[in-house]
């Protein structure tokens, strides 16, 4: 196959290029430049596009003997997902921009021009596997990035290929290290590639500005605290709150209203849900047979809970939950898995969850 | 392969890589005292005179530097520092907004940090700067510092007349520097008789070793060092002379300027016939500079060996990599140190828009270019930019 290896700069996508060599692919590798200012130098862990990442990657691409390209996406990016991020917020819910580049950037943009080009498929870094059409789980549970890819269509995976999947982390490292790439020791990157600092809220407040309003308590109706705007909170969010009640027993965020900019917040017993709604669901296959037993997800990096999941009559997905879970946000993915321990669960699709 | 990047840079030639070779072998600091110093120091001394005659200079005006951007840097920013402190009023530089990045940055970093002011030159849609748009932009010339004007200009290969231009300077008293980088030995340049008071050139686009290159300087231009040190060449640059590059340097000069008419003939028998097999399989395609047959002073008005095509709706990038796997080699324009290509600013200074910018396409013959690789060329160009045109400007 003719295959374009999205190199990022990290270890994980110089190792998916380097397999995807191995594996007698014909491969090209590019460079996506989402930012719209590059920094010279990498600050920190977090971030993936500075000048300093783009070297990194090309530094293995040449020491594989492949071509290598940087592609400038800065402006598709913002539109796509850092605006959509502000947006979301901005209307009171919590969003997942790595799955909205997964969906518009990586497998939509990246994906179509590699087609139009001449390619057979795009290689990433990501750790999750994919064969014969079926998306799973990664065998390194805690390096598992299924949850970001589930909104991918059977067209989408169609010209995916995810060389890590079956690997753990550590053995991405050996053979990077195996190999000589500098990057063997990178450390991996976190949270959200265009908030550097890792500061979300102070982000948000410099793209959306102050907007105060009160912390309500949900039993009482009281105002216990003052905010400077609703979109620093998530549901389920028990940190930072800065509410004084009598009780001292700990308030969650339970709602956000962003016209009045009330953020909701109530004691543990009334944080936890029991039924969850989406939106109009993707699926990675063909659509399942509703209603359906299956495993949840409902935010990257939490354990999946075995629900009930049912059609709504407005085209989303009412999801039973067998336990009651906590920090349901309205705005995250509602991913949802068939239990397979043995080969890994697989991905049948998600729903933005509504409420 | 198919190379047709000459204007990034181009093959040493042999005579180049001998008497370099050589000259790596031996021991000797031309400014030591002793029999290998002198040695070394003769070796310099005389590449330096050749250098001079094969340019029109005096050795005295040749200054050796590490190339292209640091000859640029100096001119623009020593006689910048050296007309201000003769006179406080002479803080405008005068030049055009196709320069290459190393006279437009040095000049933008002296009006960021330095209080310089900009006035940019007027340029033809062909990108050529006239004598008439110089004479506008410096009026009176008696705050102007110094003016800067390439000689031919790297992308669209447009060679403009400097000999008229370092006239108009000269009528208002104001210095001109020329960055000749693509210029020599591809286009006559005789920087005496042209009159500019300062020219940069380089090695490695004619055939000598990357790393080296040289300022011309007249004698009575007046102009600051950039490196402090041993003073070694005329006080205005210091550093331990690379004796093997200058010699490589002065060599690849040498042989260029003799070859250059038979050379710029053949050249421009095959860029024709690639332009115009280009044209047939993609009529929609346009030719952005000068036209093919433009002459200027007695010369060509184009560089020789310079192509520069836009192919509408196609994605120069997309362009340059299906090229590159198909085996030929060729340039979209600049690209920032990341990569990341930027429309090119030549095409917009002379007035295209920016789809036609970054649809663009600079091939460059040189010495080693055969009728096979016009052949390369023509065999793949209509179905790359049929697929390119598929993958759109969509910018993703």
């Amino acid at each position: 196959m003719r295959v374009l290896a999205a190199m990022s700069g990290g270890v994980d996508s110089a190792v998916a290029a380097a397999l995807a060599v191995d594996a007698g692919h014909d491969v090209t590798g590019v460079h996506l430049a989402l930012s719209p200012d590059r920094q010279t130098l990498r600050s920190g862990a977090r971030g993936c596009c500075s000048v300093e990442d783009a070297h990194d990657a090309r530094r293995v691409a040449d020491e594989l003997g492949i071509p290598f390209y940087v592609w400038d996406l800065a402006e598709r990016f913002a539109a796509d997902v850092v605006e959509d991020f502000v947006a979301e917020y901005a209307a009171g819910r919590t969003p997942n921009p790595c799955l909205r580049c997964n969906e518009k950037i990586k497998f939509s943009a990246v994906l179509d021009r590699a087609r139009a080009l001449g390619f057979d498929a795009v290689v990433t870094g990501h750790h999750a596997r994919l064969a014969d059409g079926e998306l799973r789980r990664s065998v390194d549970a805690a390096k598992d990035q299924s949850y970001v890819l589930a909104v991918l269509t059977a067209q989408q995976l169609a010209g995916a290929v995810f060389p890590l999947g079956s690997m753990t982390k550590e053995r991405v490292r050996a053979i990077a290290a195996g190999r000589g790439f500098a990057v063997a020791t990178k450390a991996d990157s976190h949270d959200i590639c265009f908030i550097p600092d890792g500061d979300t809220r102070g982000f948000l407040a410099r793209r959306l500005g102050e907007q105060p309003g009160p912390l309500v308590d949900a039993a009482t109706g009281a105002t216990v605290g003052e905010h400077s705007g609703a979109y620093g909170f998530t549901v389920g969010q028990r940190r930072g709150l800065g509410v004084s009640v009598g009780d001292q027993r700990p308030r969650y965020v339970l709602g956000i209203e962003p016209v009045s900019r009330t953020v909701t917040v109530g004691t543990a017993d009334l944080a936890g849900v029991a039924e969850v709604r989406t939106g109009p669901p993707t699926w990675t296959g063909t659509a399942p047979r509703l209603p359906l037993r299956a495993e949840v997800q409902l935010r990257a990096h939490a354990a999946a809970v075995p629900c009930l999941v049912a059609a709504t009559e407005d085209g989303g997905l009412v999801i039973a939950l067998d336990s009651e879970q906590r920090g349901v946000a309205p705005g995250q993915s509602a991913v949802l898995y068939r239990p397979d321990p043995e080969n890994g669960d697989v991905v049948l699709g998600q729903g933005t969850v509504s409420r | 392969m198919t190379y047709l990047d000459h204007a990034a840079t181009t093959p040493v030639l042999p005579e180049a890589l001998a008497a370099m070779t050589e000259q790596l072998a031996r021991v000797g600091n031309a400014s030591s005292l002793h029999a290998s110093g002198r040695a070394a120091r003769r070796t310099a001394e005389q590449a330096r005179e050749r250098l001079a005659a094969a340019l029109g200079a005096r050795p005295s005006e040749v200054l050796f530097t590490g190339g292209g951007t640091e000859s640029d840097n100096l001119a623009v920013k020593g006689i910048f520092w050296a007309r201000r402190e003769a006179d406080p009023q002479r803080r405008r530089i005068v030049t055009s907004p196709i320069e290459h990045h190393a006279v437009l940055d040095s000049v933008e970093w002296l009006a960021k940090h330095d209080g310089a002011e900009v006035t940019w030159l007027r340029v033809e849609p062909t990108g050529r700067i006239t004598p008439e748009a110089l004479r506008e932009a410096l009026g009176d010339g008696s705050d102007v510092a110094l003016v800067s004007v390439m000689w031919a200009n790297n992308e669209i290969g447009t060679v403009s007349d400097l000999t008229a231009l370092a006239a108009v300077a000269h009528e208002v008293g104001v210095p001109l520097h020329t960055d000749a980088v693509q210029a020599v030995g591809q286009v006559p340049v005789d920087f005496g008789a042209s009159g500019v008071d300062a020219l940069t050139m380089t090695g490695h686009k004619l055939g000598g070793p990357m790393g080296a290159g040289a300022l011309l300087l007249r004698r009575d231009a007046a102009c600051m060092p950039l490196l402090h040190g041993g003073g070694q060449e005329r006080d205005v640059r210091s550093g331990t002379l690379d004796v093997a590059a200058i010699v490589g340097l002065a060599v690849a000069a040498e042989v260029a300027v003799t070859v250059r008419e038979d050379r710029a003939d053949r050249l421009m028998a095959l860029r024709d016939r690639l332009v115009a097999g280009v044209v047939r399989q993609v009529p929609d395609a346009q030719l952005n500079g000068p036209p093919l047959d433009d002459v200027l002073a007695g010369g060509p008005g184009r560089l020789p060996g310079n192509a520069h095509l836009s192919f509408p709706g196609a994605e120069g990038d997309a362009l340059l990599m299906l090229l590159d796997a198909r085996g030929v080699e060729c340039s979209t324009g600049s690209a920032c140190s990341a990569g990341v290509a930027r429309p090119s600013h030549v095409l917009l200074g002379v007035g295209a828009d920016a789809d036609r910018a970054r649809s663009s396409l600079r091939f460059s013959l040189g010495t080693t270019s055969t009728d096979g690789d016009v052949d390369a060329v023509l065999e793949v160009i209509g179905p790359v930019v049929e697929r390119a045109r598929r993958a759109g400007m969509s910018r993703a």
